[in-house]
């Protein structure tokens, strides 16, 4: 039971997990995968990779994996998107609740219950929608209807192995079995967990749930589905199914897919090409990390670029030398109509890979390269100034190392800005953040008006004694003995007799300012 | 104490004050605090008397930072400490302060003072915890991390930082977090400040009443914060080039609370953005707008809803008639009114102003010099009440009309009639004002002696007189004044070419004078100065420039009595290089200018200004420049000495008549 017990876990806390943030306790069961199986259980019910799915052994389910830690990494690193993150916090919280109270004691299985109870509620009310829509039928959505009769099955499907597992947990007998046994088993809890923290928001979900969800995710949803056509009707069908059915889970799905969507790094987002009008192509793994992408097809040289390649080959004899071969390739071709190359990742699973059900694809070359190493490859360069902020793009490095110790602006809670403002929004914000005045400042008046005070004043007392000594022809002896003692003023006029200034006959007037530097005298030793 | 004190009665029975009570004798101290130096008598008097005037004490402002630890001993119940006059404070005087004072001080003020870093202010700052006044106008040098020492004064409620240049945001923002109680900033003339520093004081400290954001870089951006402010009472904008019209429209709502608002050479805020800024300032008291937007109907229209308002300063702007009488149409209640140097006043403007607000009690027309006898004539109709008016230069007035202010107006303490064409009629008029205070009289070329002897005479409460370039008086007129005026405290006589010593002579009887211009007297001699050092002891200022006749033997007795000379100006005299070094012991002086002085050695020179220790300021002849140590320069400039360098060829003086005849053409 154990390994089937510590999963469930796994699959309670997940949604938690993602609301915090912490993409290292990503775990399998990404939302988003468990819908996509849950609309491929209805298809392919005993499909392998399903039952892979469960067991968590086979490769092809450790690449989803990959794939959905990565999806989370993004959703992740974007949860300050406002609108997004009302609905997800909203549901996490409560999800989170539920994960905290969850224990290895009976109060799991009574929280399973009460779930299981919403859930038929929820199917309920679900049904209800349906009924309701029914009414209002219009032309062409037979297939609509069709799809929510699955998405009924598959849930019911899903209470009826819910109900197994929990009967099983209570039994020892039955647990061993069960731990082996169906498939579906592990699956009907792989798909709970997400669809019952949906389902904490406890009314009816077609209600002010629904409304909320719907909008955004035909948004999101209409934008994905042209490309999904180019990869066949299957994946378009179940995108619709999840526009009805809006609230199972999509909701989750959908905060992904929101953050995917801001956060890709190229610039196709605007791009909205009609599914089939240009090529896609899918380069291996292989190609895209090799350092070299033009190969000389004679002696097999690589090169980073087509144009040297083309120069490489006037090597190969004349005919490469014609004004025909050196040219751009494009040109000639650009008489007759251009057919659109789009690129696909071959990473399985990601957003960007032709399978995908939203796949958005990649417009270059370059842009396949970024976004392969940027996502599912090790971030190998690390900025040698800072030491901690780490890139798999070298021009990405460099473009940080550009402004990397710039964050000159310094809070007193040690958080750095590169804006003044935005220090200032911080502080102004925070009781008791304090903007920090940077060290050397703090350092560098502080001596330099010490030295003021006592160095400055003594080199020019010193001074004073070299000028005059000369004056009169010897006092230079003076100078170490004035230094010594520099901050005293009465030393100011001790070298500086007036007979050696040649005031001639001012002895007999009265040097009140003795007086002073006396006191001034004592006034210093007495600290 | 107690004990000690009933010993010491039984040891003298005849000292009837040993019998008083500590608090009682406080009183009586409390009603000689107008003069410091009855001060000194009373604490010279006897032990006693020095020690309960030790504990009396609150405020001190020294001279020079060596005495610190001493006095400090002495008077150990100082809370206020004014080292402005200290040309050199540096961090070890600061550490003193905080470790002697502790938390008895309440407020320092180091305006003026030079080479003290943070690390005193951050000692003041940990030490002193009651503190909550400081000073730091003109700390040119002082940066963030001063500000940051600052900001641990966690009591503050008033800071001036005027003209500290190098604090930046970053400073301020340490001070905005940390003084939460601050009431008063001011931050004039800080120019590395912006929106950014000025929002975060705004909405940090909510307790902020006066703001002074003069010549600061900012924009609207943190207007909205400071009109958020619940206390502002007083908001000072002058010369805020980066307000405008167009972001102060998109001011909802002005700050309710406001009673002063300066806008002073905003030349981007026309009446519009004004009236958005003082829209819901229904409490409006003050409102200054010198050389801003033009005074038109518009701007003045803007102002109908302010009926608080007591005091209008529109100095220098361009005003027109229409404006002006919609000003009097809406503003009924003024009390002070500023027109000094506007263009454009007219008779009809200013009289149908003046003939609405009949309590007016401050008008400044200074520089108006289109009006004429007229405005004079409703003026003093309506605004009997008047106790300051200032009309320099409003040549187009006639003589007969100061007879009217006389007439109308005795309640006057202020009176600034310099450069017009008032006569000796006008004067005997004038002398009715018997609350005559001060009294301008500078370039008025037709009174003479006998319109002076009737202020003399009547104008018993008189304390300030110029009498510069009136040509017309002589001794006579002197002595009548200082015969009559025995609280005078002021008195410029310069260029009066007739007066002699007779004048000086009876002046040294005005024990309260302090300060003594007589520029260009060439009659008077080093007699009558000496007899001025004898009898004037708290002669502050002198300036004796151009007066041939004056050498060193009046600088003795003003180095002997003179004791507390701080300014003082003896270009072109007979002074030589014993008169300048007998001046040196008078430990009080801090200024002086030594130009053109025939009998002066570069050696002597050096004498003097070494010997000087308080010396903060040096005018000098660039001629010196070369001919002394440089180093000597440089120590001096250690100490906390300036040197301003002047090369002006000597100048024989003009023929008094000549200079008005000149200053006409000039005029046309």
């Amino acid at each position: 039971m154990e390994p089937n017990d510590r999963l469930s876990l796994d699959a309670w806390a997940n949604p938690s997990s993602s609301c915090n943030g912490l993409p290292r306790k990503m775990s399998l069961e990404n939302p988003s995968f468990t819908n996509f199986n849950l609309q491929q259980q209805e298809q392919k019910w005993d499909d392998t990779s399903i039952l892979n799915y469960g067991i968590r052994i086979e490769p092809p389910f450790l690449e989803f994996n990959q794939a959905s830690e990565s999806e989370y990494l993004l959703s992740s690193t974007c949860n300050n998107q406002p609108k997004v993150l009302d609905q997800e916090d909203g549901l996490n919280n409560e999800a989170l609740q539920t994960s905290k109270s969850l224990d290895w004691d009976p109060r799991t299985m009574l929280n399973n219950l009460s779930f299981l109870e919403q859930k038929i509620h929820h199917l309920q009310d679900l049904v209800h929608l349906i009924v309701g829509r029914k009414g209002q039928a219009l032309g062409g959505h037979d297939q609509l209807v069709t799809q929510q009769q699955q998405l009924i099955t598959a849930d019911l499907t899903s209470i009826i192995v819910q109900l197994i597992s929990t009967a099983g947990s209570l039994l020892p007998s039955v647990k061993h079995k069960l731990s082996t046994g169906p498939p579906n088993g592990q699956l009907g809890e792989f798909l709970f967990p997400p669809l019952a923290g949906m389902n904490c928001v406890p009314q009816p979900q077609h209600g002010s749930g629904s409304k909320a969800v719907q909008p955004l995710q035909h948004g999101s949803g209409s934008k994905a589905v042209q490309p999904q056509c180019v990869t066949g009707s299957k994946v378009s069908d179940q995108c619709n199914q999840m526009d009805v059915t809006g609230s199972f889970g999509t909701e989750q799905n959908l905060s992904i897919e929101e953050h995917e969507m801001k956060e890709e790094e190229d610039a196709d987002e605007g791009e909205n090409l009609p599914p089939g009008s240009y090529d896609i192509l899918q380069l291996e793994k292989e190609e895209i990390l090799a350092p070299h992408t033009h190969f000389c097809t004679i002696c097999g040289k690589g090169f980073k670029r087509d144009a040297n390649l083309r120069m490489h080959m006037r090597g190969h004899g004349d005919e490469y030398k014609t004004p025909a071969a050196l040219a751009k390739p494009n040109k000639e071709s650009s008489l007759e109509p251009v057919i659109i190359k789009r690129y696909s990742c071959p990473f399985a699973g990601c957003k960007r890979n032709k399978d995908h059900k939203k796949f958005q694809p990649l417009k270059t070359i370059l842009c396949v390269k970024n976004h392969y190493k940027r996502t599912h490859c090790d971030k190998s360069y690390i900025c040698s100034r800072c030491n901690t902020k780490k890139f798999s793009v070298m021009a990405d490095l460099k473009t940080h190392e550009k402004h990397c110790g710039k964050d000159k602006w310094l809070c007193s809670c040690g958080t750095t800005f590169s804006r003044k403002d935005k220090l200032f929004g911080h502080i102004a914000l925070f009781q008791g953040h304090t903007p920090a005045i940077p060290l050397e400042e703090t350092k560098g008046p502080s001596l330099s008006c010490d030295k003021m005070d006592g160095n400055e004043a003594s080199n020019k007392s010193g001074n004073i004694n070299f000028s005059f000594g000369s004056n009169a022809g010897g006092g230079a002896q003076n100078i170490i003995e004035v230094k010594e003692d520099a901050d005293d003023p009465a030393s100011y006029f001790s070298p500086l007799s007036f007979d050696t200034c040649n005031f001639g006959g001012f002895h007999e007037f009265p040097r009140p300012t003795f007086d002073d530097s006396e006191s001034s005298f004592s006034f210093l030793e007495a600290p | 104490m107690k004990r000690q004190k009933t010993l010491e009665t039984s040891a003298n029975n005849d000292n009837l004050f040993d019998l008083l009570s500590e608090e009682i004798v406080f009183t009586i101290l409390d009603f000689i605090d107008t003069n410091p130096l009855d001060r000194k008598s009373f604490s010279l008097v006897c032990k006693s008397f020095y020690i309960t005037e030790s504990k009396h004490r609150k405020n001190l402002t020294p001279l020079r930072q060596e005495h610190l630890p001493r006095i400090l001993n002495r008077y150990p119940h100082v809370n206020h400490l004014d080292l402005s006059l200290c040309p050199r404070i540096n961090d070890n005087s600061l550490n003193v302060i905080s470790n002697t004072c502790k938390d008895s001080l309440n407020s320092i003020d180091l305006s003026k003072s030079r080479f003290f870093s943070y690390n005193g202010l951050m000692s003041l700052a940990l030490n002193c915890k009651n503190l909550v006044s400081i000073d730091l106008s003109n700390a040119t040098e002082l940066r963030d991390s001063a500000a940051a020492a600052v900001a641990e004064a966690k009591n503050l409620e008033r800071l001036w930082l005027g003209r500290c240049k190098l604090i930046t945001d970053m400073g301020i923002g340490c001070i905005a977090v940390g003084c939460k109680k601050l009431r008063l900033i001011s931050l004039k003339w800080c120019i590395s400040v912006s929106d950014l520093g000025v929002g975060l004081i705004a909405v940090k400290c909510k307790e902020i009443r006066s703001l002074d954001l003069s010549y600061l870089p900012i924009t609207n951006k943190c207007l909205p914060s400071i009109l958020k402010l619940q206390h502002l009472e007083d908001i000072v904008l002058e010369g805020c080039f980066g307000i405008d019209d167009d972001s102060l429209a998109a001011l909802k709502h002005g700050c309710q609370s406001m009673k002063a608002l300066d806008i002073s050479s905003c030349q981007h805020i026309s009446h519009v953005g004004l009236s958005s800024l003082i829209s819901g300032a229904g409490s409006l008291q003050q409102l200054t707008l010198a050389y801003a937007c033009p005074v038109t109907l518009a701007l003045a229209n803007s102002l109908n809803r302010l009926s608080m308002l007591q005091s209008v300063k529109l100095d220098g702007c361009a005003v027109t008639s229409a404006g002006l009488t919609a000003i009097g149409n809406w503003c009924i209640s003024l009390s002070e009114l500023s027109l000094s140097k506007c263009l454009g006043v007219t008779d009809e403007g200013l009289s149908s102003l003046v003939t609405k607000n009949k309590d007016l009690k401050k008008l400044d027309i200074t520089c108006c010099r289109k009006i004429t006898g007229v405005s004079i004539a409703y003026i003093t109709n309506s605004c009997t009440n008047l106790t300051s008016l200032r009309m320099e230069s409003c040549t187009l007035v006639p003589s007969e009309a100061f007879v009217l202010i006389g007439q109308r107006c005795q309640f006057l303490e202020e009176l600034d009639l310099t450069d017009n064409e008032i006569d000796d009629e006008g004067l005997k008029s004038i002398s009715r004002c018997s609350n005559l205070s001060s009294l301008k009289l500078g370039i008025c070329l037709n009174i003479s002696d006998e319109g002076l002897s009737h202020v003399g005479m009547k104008c018993t409460k008189l304390t300030e007189l110029d009498l510069y370039r009136s040509a017309g008086i002589s001794d006579m007129g002197i002595i009548a004044i200082s015969r009559g005026c025995p609280g005078l405290e002021m008195i410029n006589m310069s260029y009066c070419v007739d007066i002699t010593d007779r004048s000086l002579l009876s002046l040294s009887k005005c024990s309260r004078l302090n300060t003594f211009e007589s520029r260009g007297c060439p009659h008077i001699t080093s007699l009558g100065l000496a007899a001025i050092a004898v009898g004037c002891r708290q002669l502050i200022k002198l300036d004796i420039k151009k007066c041939h006749n004056i050498g060193d033997a009046a600088m003795l007795p003003l180095a002997h009595f003179s004791q507390n000379l701080r300014q003082i100006t003896v270009s072109y005299s007979s002074v030589t290089d014993l008169g300048l070094l007998a001046l040196a012991s008078i430990s009080c002086l801090q200024s002086m200018t030594v130009l053109h002085l025939k009998g002066l050695t570069p050696s002597g020179l050096a004498a003097a200004v070494l010997a000087c220790g308080g010396l903060t300021k040096v005018k000098l002849h660039l001629y010196f420049k070369s001919l002394l140590p440089q180093p000597l320069f440089e120590h001096l400039e250690a100490r906390g000495c300036v040197f301003e360098w002047r090369d002006k060829e000597f100048q024989a003086e003009l023929d008094p008549k000549c200079y008005k005849l000149q200053w006409e053409d000039i005029v046309p």
